[in-house]
């Protein structure tokens, strides 16, 4: 979750999707709640349509094992979310039928046994809260930021606002934490601030990563990402257990 | 929401819950005293508004289908959702759709054609009809209130 938009949360969830399915054997899934700007399908190579049974519909499963569902298998390329509503009254519903296609994504999607279940929240200090009125008992939330003041502020709100609807906070991961040129292997600055160690100082948790912003987008199968995202965030959690590389 | 009889001072009861296929909804209650009646009427938003909330009042017309409200809210591509149901008769004992019947189907928007072939499909179930033709669709729409299906 990020009460900022365009800081890397899907690039992050798909990241340790892959990271986890390495590493777990009992399924690991991901549900994309940015209903209105997917991206986390496409990252992980996950495409429509799917497919419907007595059971409800099932998820897409990438060739690394992770089952996904989304709106990028449900709408027409290039076309935003619309409902078909009264216009003029637009306001009033979306919400509510945001929520509803939620909720159907997590009851009607035919997930089966998983070990993991990555939620990737749109941005806005909200909708952690949104979700932990469906799922009660969410494990917890990783915040991800930039390093930037701006971002700290976007995401000190919806930190607190995890807090306040008793969600754990899991940890901080900080993206685009400098410029790593593949030219001469350095990592220079790229925002000013240091977002990441700030919120996780204020909130008492783990800076779980930064991950530097390379010219080239980062793939998220590359082993080194997710794989050190997964144990990280594992070493977290479970901080006396053995962990296996 | 409950509602009052007035004179009786007593909670009325639901009885019926119509859907008329339209994206409203109708709600009658009853006075269990005095045996007077009132509905509740929903228009389109109103129905959308009780689906996303996941409101269930009183019984349903028909069995509740997988992503409901996407399928009948949102618009999406045609080709979103692929259906198991299928159109020839089966050893589990499914019904075949006629050459007319499946005709008539591929004249329902491609996002919710699945779900509502999968609703005459469980109509022909439930009844015994092994053939499933345009006017047992005709009978189940009248039946289940499925006008514009």
């Amino acid at each position: 979750m990020s009460g900022k938009g365009g800081v890397g949360k899907s690039f992050v969830t798909a990241a340790l999707a892959l990271g986890a399915a390495r590493r777990l054997r009992g399924g690991v899934g991901v549900l994309d709640a940015d209903l209105k700007s997917p991206t986390v399908a496409r990252l992980l190579g996950a495409k429509g349509p799917v497919r419907v049974s007595e059971a409800g519909v099932h998820p897409r499963e990438t060739v690394d094992g992770v089952r996904v569902m989304s709106t990028s298998f449900l709408l027409v390329d290039g076309s935003p979310l619309t409902w078909r509503e009264h216009p003029g009254e637009r306001f009033v519903w979306r919400g509510v039928l945001e929520a509803g296609a939620v909720r159907e994504f997590l009851s009607d999607v035919v997930w089966g046994t998983l070990d993991l279940l990555l939620v990737d929240l749109p941005p806005g200090a909200d909708k952690l809260s949104d979700l932990a009125e469906l799922v009660p008992t969410l494990a917890g939330a990783i915040a991800v930021t930039i390093p930037s003041d701006e971002s700290h502020a976007s995401v000190q709100r919806a930190m607190h606002a995890a807090r306040d609807s008793r969600v754990p906070l899991l940890g901080v991961v900080e993206n685009m934490s400098g410029y790593a040129c593949d030219g001469c292997g350095t990592t220079r600055p790229l925002f000013s601030g240091d977002a990441g160690a700030a919120l996780a100082k204020e909130f008492d948790v783990p800076l779980i990563a930064r991950i530097p912003f390379r010219a080239i987008a980062p793939d998220v199968h590359a082993p080194m990402v997710g794989d050190e995202l997964i144990a990280r965030l594992h070493a977290t959690l479970f901080p006396t257990e053995h962990v296996n590389a | 929401m409950k509602f009052l009889c007035i004179d009786c001072d007593a909670q009325m009861t639901f009885e019926e819950r119509q859907v008329p296929g339209d994206g409203t909804f109708a709600v009658s209650f009853a006075c269990p005293t005095c045996g007077r009646r009132m509905a509740m009427l929903a228009n389109e938003m109103e129905t959308q508004l009780v689906g996303a909330l996941g409101v269930k009042i009183g019984g349903r017309t028909l069995d509740e289908q997988p992503m409901e409200l996407v399928r009948t809210s949102m618009d999406g591509r045609s080709d979103a959702f692929v259906d198991d149901i299928p159109m020839v008769p089966t050893s589990s004992g499914r019904p075949q759709w006629s050459a007319a019947a499946q005709e008539r189907l591929t004249r329902v928007p491609g996002f919710v054609r699945g779900m509502v072939k999968r609703i005459y499909t469980d109509y022909a179930v439930e009844r015994g009809i092994m053939d499933i033709s345009p006017e047992m669709m005709d009978r189940a729409r009248t039946e289940l209130g499925l006008e514009g299906m």
